[in-house]
């Protein structure tokens, strides 16, 4: 049925909220947080989409999913086909639907927005991904045709996925070499099962691979094989690198390395990617004192510092050196976070952590902070306040200020330019300084989104195939260059 | 899934797998570890390469059981899987004909010293070898390590065999009769290794230990294996696992290696429950069966 409301009937329609877990009940258990739209509320949703006539959504989506395509689809109840319209640009909505910023990327720039609230877009994309999916309807993209060529991918994370599932589609041989033994990367290692469940990247990473794209774990390139020996033995032609930044970063204050202190990376890592909350059914533990203090404000602060009161401490602090207001976390994860109990302790930035004679952590010694001038990224910087140290009892501290790149492929790869904050240098298409080498994700950008990670992922598949078709061509005139 | 090929008792509580791992062999150098992991429930755990083999595909791994996952791995059997092995990881031991080198081994620590004496002599060195154990029985590798080395000395703790002491004893020894050892190699329980550097810091004579602090995923990630090196915090997993020995906070290593004491008590005492029972459902079905 197409949508035959006027614009003035569909501006009337209310912005439609999507269910979710009460947060007394939510902030103890690991079920999703979010359940989304049911039927009737995307029905509802989609009617509001005034289908522009220049869509500005789509210039405010990295990835340029045609939406108001998809959305009348959804009017049209083709939800399958909806599917189909998103996975032209994005193979994980399942997943995009779910940890995407779209108040500042497709719903920020959506002219409804200006004197209403816009188009959920975000939710009306996830219900099609999870309709498509519960009822198994999964259709795969087609192969345009087999190529011969073989293209490494380095890292199974949002940019390595995208670029194997772009590349898969225009019939190269895609494999992905991921380090740890499960794919997904930060997918699977950082972002909580409260926000993603696995049982859903399991089925995006499945999808990906039903393109013909091989995955094999365990391979840790710079160790296992470096890029050269991808590239000279065993046959790559291509490279794209998608490592992401997952060493944590440290405050470098004293008692940071005493028991009971935690890099977020550490902490997500043993709960989310090892299954640490359900020890000792899984075998890695996790030890959470009563009172729990997450250091930092980005997305990884808030994940952990919600996953951590969802292992029952009686308390879970968030401290950030500057106000709210700067917090780079989404407003959608503040928000959540404080409905769930979490006490924010901000313009505190912690000075030394203190532990007992059991050498466990006791304490956090912080120091009061008010903002001054904006510094370099237009952000007030945060100074200290003197005289201002106050004491908090704390067993368990979590320190989630930032990661960087890991260190292992910039010592393994000679001639591959790297910044002073150790981010593979690119150009506006993903190339390294290294021919045939490209990179993308957190590797080359130090701590995005996802979906900036599938950006890159898929303009490095764009840039690949260009490459590609230059070399075969090259090889062809070479060939037929030979005198008879 | 990384086949065992074949397994071996070498001592109680301590076992020998060979392992089939093409990749990990190819590129595996002396100092290097894999972490592995048994089964889907399982835990990562990092264990020193002994021996590999690029032309068959294979290395060779040595654990003692400590925990659960030692305790699960020593239940393996060749013809088995073991579900994850990723490496090789951590850098190499740097090798350089010193002279004369001293290679010390503490217990386990004698598996992961061994493939360090071996490329330690293939570069020309003259290669003396401490084994330490606490009685006879537990004595491991010890006709490998002879084979190579120049002069080879045993310690136990209840002098059962060899020396009565400890290794640093048998090394005080030593260093009085040839006084030009250039290098120490010493692994095994931190406390030894603790001892070795204590022993020769005043002396000045050059010694590295291998750390082996709780890791996760061994490529730099987590940041669980950190260590106090100098003044510096370091990563175990890249920025080591071997560092000199006179810089290294041991005592905050043995602290953060008890992080978890209580819960890896309990993981084993529930394990040991289920293999008990396990066994008498076994049994008691054999019984009914006759």
């Amino acid at each position: 049925m197409p949508n035959t409301l006027k614009p003035s009937e569909r501006l009337k329609i209310p912005r439609q909220n999507p269910l979710e877990q009460d947060p007394e009940v939510r902030r103890r258990n690991f079920e999703e947080v979010s359940l989304g739209f049911n039927e009737d509320l995307v029905l509802q949703e989609a009617l509001r989409c005034i289908d522009c006539k220049e869509p500005l959504c789509i210039e405010g989506c990295p990835v340029r999913i045609d939406i108001p395509a998809f959305i009348k689809l959804v009017v049209d109840k083709d939800y399958l086909g909806a599917a189909q319209k998103i996975k032209e640009k994005d193979y994980l909505p399942a997943i995009t639907g779910r940890v995407c910023p779209q108040e500042s990327q497709c719903e920020a720039v959506c002219p409804i927005g200006k004197k209403h609230l816009p188009v959920a877009i975000g939710k009306i994309e996830r219900f099609v991904a999870d309709y498509e999916r519960l009822h198994n309807m999964f259709n795969g993209s087609v192969v345009e045709q087999k190529r011969k060529e073989r293209v490494a991918i380095v890292g199974s994370g949002p940019s390595g996925l995208t670029c194997a599932a772009e590349l898969a589609k225009l019939g190269y041989n895609v494999t992905i070499f991921e380090a740890l033994h499960a794919a997904g990367g930060v997918l699977r290692y950082g972002i909580p099962e409260f926000r993603l469940p696995k049982s859903i990247l399991d089925a995006e990473i499945e999808n990906v691979k039903k393109l013909g794209v091989e995955l094999v774990p365990n391979f840790i390139i710079g160790r296992t094989a470096t890029v050269d020996e991808l590239m000279d033995e065993l046959g790559f032609e291509a490279v794209f690198l998608g490592t992401g930044a997952g060493t944590p970063t440290f405050l470098n204050i004293p008692g940071e390395n005493f028991p009971g202190v935690y890099s977020a990376s550490e902490f997500l890592t043993r709960v989310n990617f090892m299954k640490g909350y359900r020890f000792p059914e899984y075998d890695t533990p996790v030890k959470l004192g009563r009172r729990v203090a997450v250091v930092g404000g980005g997305d990884t602060a808030m994940d952990a510092v919600r996953t951590a009161m969802r292992l029952g401490p009686d308390k879970a602090y968030l401290i950030y050196r500057r106000s709210k207001e700067e917090m780079p976390a989404r407003d959608e994860e503040v928000h959540h976070a404080e409905q769930e109990g979490i006490e924010f302790h901000v313009l505190t930035n912690p000075v030394r952590i203190i532990a007992g004679e059991n050498k466990w952590v006791k304490a956090i010694e912080c120091v009061k902070m008010e903002l001054g001038e904006p510094d370099a990224d237009g952000r007030r910087r945060p100074i200290p306040i003197s005289n201002s140290n106050f004491i908090m009892d704390v067993d368990t501290v979590i320190i989630a200020v930032g990661q960087r790149p890991n260190p292992i492929l910039q010592a393994t790869t000679p001639g591959l330019n790297m910044s002073k904050r150790g981010t593979v240098v690119v150009d506006g298409n993903g190339q390294t300084s290294r021919e045939g080498v490209f990179a993308g994700g957190d590797l080359s950008r130090g701590g995005a989104t996802v979906i900036l990670a599938m950006e890159d992922g898929q303009r490095s598949a764009a840039a690949i195939h260009d490459y590609l078709k230059v070399k075969g061509q090259k090889a062809k005139a070479k060939e037929q260059s030979i005198p008879i | 899934m990384f086949e065992i090929l074949n397994k071996e008792v070498l001592a109680r509580g301590i076992t020998k797998f060979l392992i089939k791992a093409p990749f990990v062999a190819r590129k595996h150098k002396a100092g290097n570890f894999v972490i592995i992991r048994v089964n889907d429930h399982g835990e990562r755990i990092p264990l020193t390469i002994v021996d590999s083999d690029a032309k068959n595909g294979t290395i060779t791994i040595i654990a003692q059981t400590i925990g659960k996952t030692t305790k699960l791995l020593s239940m393996q059997n060749a013809g088995g899987f073991l579900l994850d092995v990723a490496g090789p990881l951590g850098n190499p031991t740097p090798i350089h004909n010193y002279g004369t080198v001293v290679c010390i081994g503490g217990g386990v620590g004698t598996a992961e010293v061994y493939p360090i004496a071996k490329a330690l002599k293939n570069a020309g060195n003259k290669l003396i070898t401490i084994v330490g154990a606490r009685s006879k029985d537990l004595v491991i590798l010890e006709n490998e390590l002879r084979e190579i080395s120049d002069e080879f000395f045993v310690t136990t703790d209840d002098g059962s065999y060899g020396m009565k002491g400890l290794v640093t004893n048998a090394l005080d020894q030593y260093l009085k009769k040839d006084p030009s050892v250039k290098s120490v190699y010493a692994i095994g329980p931190i406390i030894m290794m603790k001892a070795v550097s204590d022993f020769t810091k005043p002396i000045g004579i050059k010694t590295y230990v291998s750390l082996n602090p709780i890791m996760m995923d061994g490529t730099g990630m987590c940041g669980a294996c950190r260590v106090t090196i100098g003044s510096e915090t370091k990563f175990a997993c890249v920025d080591g696992p071997e560092f000199e020995g006179h810089l290294v906070d041991f005592d905050e290593l043995m602290t953060r290696n008890r992080s978890y004491m209580d819960l890896e008590k309990l993981s084993l005492e529930n394990f040991e429950k289920e293999i008990s029972e396990h066994e008498c459902k076994a049994v008691a079905k054999e019984a009914a069966n006759a």
